[in-house]
């Protein structure tokens, strides 16, 4: 079977202008695939540059050389050379991806942050706030919240409705960025069951994740970043 | 966010420069814009931001370089060989504007209901009580009461004469809308309650939209993408979240660390 995400030798350098152009390597020489219903975490201790090749993969950081191939529509599409329209059209339909903090935007009611992603590829709005109410209720969010923007909830809530609008679409390709960081126990074990169920129905996961426990319970294969150091 | 898989350019600049003497305002600016996708232009004050969407908006011919715009029968033209009455008919129908200032987009002493009509008669309404349905519903979808329909926008606070601009915009369906500073003027609680509602018009009427700000907030809610102008030049260009996460040229790194934390 053909792998969903392909990384041929990506690297990432910041340059910071402001401190006097000092340059700061993160990671060079990224190989690595991910094949459907395969999940792939990322480990290596902090600064490394896990989160640094999830957002490269996410399209949000811009990558100085290499390839990230992903399929999408039934060919592949390199997202280190991809138009901006290019890359909004994989996040549509092809990415998900359920960042370490939940950016969103004042006044929209929980439910409908979590039912976005349905909405914005044409699902209607009562089908998507279904959707969205039935993860919530997994995720243990209580229905009085529902009609309440997130930015006042704690950062557990925060997080779990996150992991909500990351797994409503029915996308092949999924980014967790420690998605359990700040559950409880009950809650861990909602998320690692919600990944069993991504990875049966064929999508290809990359994760960070830090709690060994969880690790063992969702990894198929770990893909060590720390062999990926830009060495300065 | 909308629908962008439309394969055809709705508005093509190439190489747009403009020269007051000899000031440089802007130089060599070129890009594509495609059906439903919002377009944010940032930089500061004299940057060069405001003369470009006049000239992208056919109100300021450029010193060299074109605009040209996907017309309704899918043929794209170039501004400058359009008409008056062409541009006008574009101006009323296919376009909005949305100023930063609604004293410039409203007619201030005519009621509510007659500055979102008037926009319909002029491409052809004339059903006095389907006028009035029309710019009432318009109303309610930027969240005004209807009782004051017949208020003048002169009577209306800031944030709800900017939103009574949108309606009146909006209410004749344009495919693409100019916007200068949306929120600039009003205060903060306002201009967030303006930004969801323009967010969602925009992505439920699949809108393309050009959008000038100097708040990079605003061009991180509303855009798609980012154009990032200093000197009357684009120093910087990309999808909105790459080049605000991850800033490549030292005036947009400069511009993106002096915001303040919420």
């Amino acid at each position: 079977m053909p792998a969903m995400i392909e990384i041929a030798n990506a690297e990432k350098t910041f340059t910071m202008h402001l401190q006097g152009g000092v340059r700061l390597p993160v990671v060079r020489g990224v190989n690595f695939e991910v094949h459907p219903g395969e999940c792939v975490v990322l480990s290596g201790p902090s600064g490394a540059g896990k989160s640094s090749i999830l957002k490269m993969i996410f399209g949000n950081y811009r990558c100085d050389g290499g390839r990230i191939g992903v399929r999408h529509r039934g060919s592949v599409i390199d997202l280190a050379n991809a138009e901006p329209r290019e890359v909004l059209s994989v996040r549509r339909e092809t990415i998900g991806y359920v960042s370490q903090f939940l950016r969103a935007v004042p006044r929209v009611p929980t439910i409908d942050v979590v039912a976005e992603p349905l909405t914005a590829t044409g699902t209607p709005r009562e089908t998507a706030r279904e959707r969205a109410g039935q993860l919530l209720h997994r995720l243990n969010i209580p229905d009085r919240l529902w009609m309440l923007p997130p930015s006042t909830f704690s950062g557990g809530e925060q997080q779990r409705v996150n992991i909500a609008r990351g797994f409503i679409s029915d996308h092949p390709v999924l980014l967790l960025d420690e998605p359990t960081a700040s559950l409880d126990a009950a809650n861990r074990k909602v998320v690692v069951n919600l990944i069993d169920e991504k990875k049966r129905a064929g999508v290809a996961i990359v994760a960070i994740v830090h709690d060994d426990e969880i690790r063992t319970q969702i990894a198929d294969r770990i893909v060590d970043v720390t062999s990926f150091a830009a060495a300065a | 966010m909308a629908e962008t898989q439309n394969d055809a350019p709705l508005l093509v600049a190439e190489s747009l420069s403009k020269n007051f003497g000899r000031v440089v305002a802007c130089r060599d600016i070129s890009f594509t814009l495609y059906a439903g996708e919002v377009l944010a232009i940032v930089g500061e004050s004299g940057s060069g931001k405001s003369t470009l969407l006049q000239m992208l908006s056919g109100q300021m011919t450029p010193s060299a370089g074109h605009v040209s715009y996907r017309m309704r029968d899918g043929v794209l033209r170039d501004l400058n060989s359009l008409g008056e009455a062409e541009r006008r008919f574009l101006f009323r129908t296919d376009w909005g504007y949305v100023h930063q200032d609604p004293a410039q987009g409203l007619r201030m002493a005519v009621s509510a209901g007659a500055n979102v009509g008037e926009r319909l008669m002029a491409v052809g309404w004339n059903h006095y009580g389907q006028i009035r349905q029309a710019a009432s519903s318009w109303l309610d979808r930027v969240e005004i009461d209807t009782a004051r329909i017949d208020d003048a926008p002169r009577t209306y606070s800031g944030g709800m004469r900017q939103r009574l601009q949108i309606a009146r915009n909006l209410v004749t369906e344009p495919r693409l809308v100019f916007m200068d500073e949306p929120t600039g003027g009003l205060d903060v609680s306002v201009q967030a309650r303006l930004l969801d509602l323009m967010r969602n018009l925009v992505s439920e009427l699949g809108l393309a939209a050009i959008v000038v700000t100097h708040d990079l907030a605003v061009a991180r809610l509303l855009s798609h993408r980012v154009m990032v102008m200093k000197g009357g030049q684009v120093i910087e260009t990309g999808l909105t979240d790459q080049v605000l996460d991850d800033p490549h040229e030292p005036y947009t790194q400069l511009l993106v660390s002096s915001i303040l934390p919420p």
